[in-house]
């Protein structure tokens, strides 16, 4: 059957992100295009959150074993230019992240400022703003890791990247 | 090899080389905060490397592969600078290390996000976004350590003072740079010289450390003369695909 392209979007969109399952990787905005070729070729154009994130490389079999299964031949292009933003994840993303127990990235201000204010980060258990970071770096590239004053909850902060 | 090959596996290089000794501290790091950090820069820096081998490959055209580049090269033929692959040493050694290379490739990476080169362009703007956390890092550590307890401050200073003499090679340039600086590809890298002093002297003051007076400088990784320790870095880097050769992962 011929896919459309809206058909490889939904399955696309099926595919979750191997790190924080809760999240597809369109919720995650690194599928950047898609193009087909014809009624058989597709590429699919994806960018890296991070450029040593070890997901990576899950994500693109993952894309290829779906489009695959589904009747097409799949090449898959790394696109580095425009680099991913946090601010490409979508609102429904941000808030599936929430409910997962990982706080959203907020605006942060340049990191190249070395004493810039450190952001807000709202405890996703208790909603205090009364939290702190305890290590820019956490569990995976993208976390970092905080804990709420109020609840004492420990907690990953998904931390901005632009 | 041209020139284009020979600028990229510089950046590669320092990258690489310097992300291998920062994942010997996995599970060795001060604390499990710290550990999990070290080893997350490592991680960056040779996701870095990874896109820069896989760019040298195409550039190269003589069917080596990333991996081939990365893991299959004599001594010699790494160029990354000698400052990257001095050991680890106590942590002040490891922060006033990475201190000096972050403060260095912030800079590097902003301004060759400007490369008529878009590969290199692109490469330049996403690492810069990652190393902008790291020298973040290690500024605050630096800090932390110099203006912390004398022992501290004596080990951070310490590390600088051995140090300091390696990262005037991050400066180095030949007629590789010549070339490229000619087609608006690479940095002329005197021109973010200022900026890179400025940059330490915006958080030396703050540590209470300083810059030694003894103006020795040591060069010569770029060129392939490496100090023993590269050697011994390779040993365990290349090792297994030594013994198991075209071993994937």
């Amino acid at each position: 059957m011929v896919k459309t392209e809206t058909d490889i979007w939904l399955l696309l969109a099926a595919i979750p992100d191997p790190e924080i399952p809760v999240l597809s990787i369109l919720d995650l905005g690194i599928v950047r295009r898609v193009i087909k070729n014809d009624d058989e070729h597709v590429t699919v154009h994806v960018t890296p959150t991070y450029s040593g994130c070890p997901a990576v490389k899950a994500i693109e079999k993952s894309i290829s074993e779906k489009l695959t299964a589904a009747g097409l031949i799949v090449s898959i292009v790394t696109d580095l230019s425009p680099a991913w933003t946090t601010d490409w994840i979508t609102a429904q993303g941000r808030e599936k992240l929430l409910a997962y127990g990982i706080a959203p990235p907020v605006d942060e201000v340049d990191k190249s400022v070395l004493f810039a204010e450190a952001p807000i980060v709202t405890c996703p258990l208790c909603k205090s703003a009364n939290t702190r970071m305890v290590s820019q770096f956490g569990s995976t590239a993208c976390k970092a890791h905080y804990q709420c004053n109020e609840c004492l909850e420990p907690f990953d902060y998904f931390k901005c990247l632009k | 090899m041209n020139s284009l090959y020979k600028y990229i596996l510089r950046i590669a290089d320092d990258s690489l080389i310097l992300g291998q000794r920062l994942s010997e501290l996995c599970g060795h790091g001060p604390a499990i905060e710290e550990d999990i950090a070290l080893t997350n820069i490592a991680l960056d820096l040779i996701g870095q490397a990874t896109s820069l081998y896989e760019y040298a490959a195409i550039v190269g055209n003589e069917g080596k592969s990333a991996d081939d580049i990365a893991f299959l090269r004599f001594e010699r033929e790494y160029t990354n600078a000698l400052l990257v692959e001095q050991p680890n040493g106590d942590f002040g050694m490891t922060i006033a290390r990475q201190w000096l290379f972050d403060s260095f490739r912030v800079l590097f990476y902003e301004a060759l996000q400007q490369s008529k080169d878009a590969q290199l362009a692109a490469i330049a703007e996403k690492s810069l976004k990652e190393t902008k956390y790291h020298w973040k890092h290690s500024s605050e550590w630096l800090i932390r350590l110099g203006d912390g307890t004398s022992e501290s401050h004596e080990r951070v200073q310490n590390g600088i003072n051995y140090l300091h003499k390696y990262a005037e090679e991050l400066f180095f340039m030949d007629e590789v740079d010549a070339e490229l600086i000619e087609k608006g590809i690479a940095l002329d890298l005197t021109t973010i010289k200022v900026a890179y002093e400025q940059k330490l002297n915006e958080v030396l003051p703050l540590s209470t450390l300083s810059l030694p007076t003894n103006n020795w400088k040591q060069t010569g990784g770029r060129i392939g003369k490496h100090t023993e320790h590269l050697g011994h870095i390779l040993s365990e880097l290349q090792y297994m695909q030594r013994a198991y050769p075209n071993m994937e992962w």
